[in-house]
């Protein structure tokens, strides 16, 4: 068999590409990853990448920046040094919270953006001095290719060839 | 696909494929900066510089150099802030509000709208910090722990408030601007030629591959971040308000600030949105991608917030006298008719009057008309801060503290010098960035792009 051989077929409409997609999964054959410009929509589905769970981590540093700043302004106002502003009450948390709705506001959505952004680009692996690793410097341009190992599924090489270029495909490589 | 309505126009105008765009945007990053963009920066760079040198000499003599008094105390320093903050407030709001409303015009110029806020943000974040006096003692206004023993700063005064909205407003545009650029600093990276510049980009790329699930976390981090920019934009210019509305000033102690500041702020955004993007349409030939259409739909956001700003104007004036306070009818009645009544009327005709010429089609779809009305918003935002700030003050509760504000040349000089700073990087960001957000124009081409819609279309969707 040909283990390690990777095929690359390149598209140059995204339509196209995810059409052929549609109809090589119903085939039974698994796409590793797909390169494009831009996102194409629908395409994730198709060869079953799980929507991210981004949103979940957001939410939760959100929460903790919440609680951060509820606890650090009652530490700083209420415990440690209760400052007497105009007279107004400030014995208890509760009577100062209105005065700490927004920073309570602006340090949630502080963490929950820089924490998000930090997962987003450790996960992606996109940081700086990172080498890209997109096959066709063409992919970022207008170009779609899809990664495709036969040794995945186990079908030739020859008839992975075959079916890819029903699908309209521009060029077949195998590195 | 997604398909849109025939009769809705195109975004993107004349014959375009998905590497015609790439190679549009990358004209200006890839060619030589022409004539013009020389005499700009130049321009540009001289103001920035006479700016600095004023700011220095602000910082090395001490805040008794601006024109500020005992009763005055505050005036050009804290106009500018809040003009500039103002200014900040359209690409967040292009970027994120429009977003989440699905508004594909944006896409045309969020890009750059978003590097205007954070130029603009920088600029606002210049005058409360010279303002200090001791610059070098701005860390102060963090809660850290230091040798007076408990003293923390004060966590119930807007000023403090200011110091996370602006700080954390700057840093999330910011990151939400560089996940943006990512994808398209790598369609740079992948198609520049010379050694230099790819080894530049491809820095700038962070390594993005452009793959299908850092493309599924793309679109999510967009959506998140837009959903969380959105209430900060308006938290911001809502606690720059509270600046004034939480003091005893008459004029300043109002509780329609908050909205009002807002949709000034919009307003003032756009008008600065319009100035630049009418240059840069022209001189970098992006007129098929920022289209009339665009700056129509520019135009009626200007009109809408600059009708808030009127109704605004008119329902505190007409709360002066009804709240039967003296004192902030007094106010109100000087603001009119005082000493200062130029800056008042300057900024009821720049505001209130002007903008409702838009209600006329041909108007608002003139390019020459939209730049001379943005000029003119922008000079009456600038005046409206000026009023609320210096007439306010300038009639002190004691009549032996009445006074008047004189600029200096250190305000002046200030003032033209963030000016310059900001077109300095504007003009930089226009020359090596990429104005236009390239993948997300890519996923509207066919959509929206004029020789996609004129066909008939047969496929299913």
């Amino acid at each position: 068999m040909n283990d390690n051989k990777t095929i690359y077929a390149m598209y140059d409409d995204d339509m196209t590409l995810l059409a052929g997609a549609k109809e090589l999964v119903a085939k039974g054959i698994y796409i590793r990853d797909v390169f494009s410009p831009f996102p194409i929509h629908g395409l994730d589905p198709v060869i079953g990448i799980k929507q991210t769970r981004l949103a979940i981590c957001a939410f939760i540093y959100g929460l903790v920046g919440l609680s951060l700043a509820l606890a650090g302004m009652y530490y700083f106002m209420i415990v440690d040094w209760p400052m007497n502003i105009g007279g107004k009450p400030n014995d208890f948390f509760y009577q100062n919270i209105p005065a700490f709705v927004p920073i309570s506001f602006e340090f949630t959505v502080l963490l929950a953006s820089h924490g998000m952004a930090l997962t987003y680009f450790i996960r992606n692996w996109t940081l700086p001095g990172v080498t890209a690793r997109n096959p066709y410097p063409e992919t970022t341009n207008d170009r779609f290719v899809m990664e495709i190992h036969p040794s995945d599924f186990g079908m030739s090489v020859e008839d992975l060839t075959d079916e890819l270029k029903k699908t309209g495909t521009i060029l077949i490589e195998e590195r | 696909m997604h398909q849109e309505a025939a009769i809705r126009e195109p975004l993107i105008l004349g014959e375009k494929s998905y590497s015609q765009i790439t190679d549009d945007v990358m004209a200006s990053v890839v060619g030589k900066a022409n004539r013009s963009w020389w005499i700009a920066i130049g321009i540009a760079a001289v103001m920035a510089a006479w700016g600095i040198g004023c700011i220095l000499y602000l910082i090395g003599t001490g805040i008794g150099t601006w024109g500020l008094n005992k009763t005055v105390g505050w005036a050009w320093d804290i106009t500018n802030f809040v003009w500039w903050v103002g200014i900040g407030h359209a690409g967040t709001l292009i970027s994120a509000v429009l977003l989440l409303f699905r508004q594909k015009w944006r896409m045309a110029i969020n890009r750059s709208a978003e590097a205007m806020t954070i130029f603009a943000v920088m600029m606002a974040a210049v005058w409360p910090g010279i303002h200090m006096g001791r610059i070098w003692l701005a860390y102060f206004v963090f809660p850290l722990p230091n040798q007076f023993g408990s003293l923390w700063v004060n966590f119930n005064s807007p000023l403090l408030w200011d110091v996370f909205a602006i700080s954390t407003y700057f840093s999330v545009s910011l990151v939400f601007w560089y996940i943006g650029l990512i994808p398209d600093f790598a369609t740079i990276r992948d198609k520049v030629t010379q050694v230099v510049p790819k080894k530049v980009y491809s820095l700038l790329a962070f390594g993005w591959t452009g793959n299908a699930k850092a493309w599924n976390r793309f679109e999510e981090i967009s959506l998140v971040l837009a959903g969380l920019a959105t209430p900060l934009v308006f938290s911001v210019h809502s606690i720059v308000s509270m600046d004034f509305a939480t003091s005893v000033i008459p004029g300043w102690h109002t509780t329609i600030f908050p909205p009002y500041f807002v949709s000034g702020a919009v307003f003032s955004g756009f008008a600065m949105v319009q100035t630049l993007l009418i240059i840069m349409r022209k001189v970098m030939n992006l007129e098929n991608y920022i289209t009339i259409k665009h700056i129509e739909y520019m135009n009626i956001v200007i009109i809408v917030t600059g009708s808030i700003v009127g109704v605004a104007y008119l329902t505190e004036l007409f709360i002066s006298w009804y709240s039967g306070v003296e004192y902030e009818a007094y106010a109100f009645i000087n603001r009119a008719t005082g000493p200062y009544w130029w800056s008042y009327w300057a900024m009821m005709t720049c505001n209130v009057v002007s903008p409702q010429v838009f209600w006329f089609k041909k108007l608002r779809t003139s390019i020459g008309f939209t730049f001379f009305m943005s000029i003119i918003v922008n000079i009456g935002m600038w005046f409206e801060r000026f009023v609320i700030i210096v007439t306010s003050l300038h009639r002190d509760y004691l009549p032996s503290s009445w006074t008047m504000f004189h600029p200096t040349f250190v305000d002046i000089g200030c003032f033209i010098g963030t000016i310059g700073i900001f077109f300095v990087l504007f003009l930089l960001f226009a020359r090596f960035f990429p104005v236009l957000p390239l993948n997300e124009l890519k996923t509207i081409l066919k959509s929206s792009g004029e020789q996609y819609k004129n066909q008939p279309t047969t496929e299913e969707h």
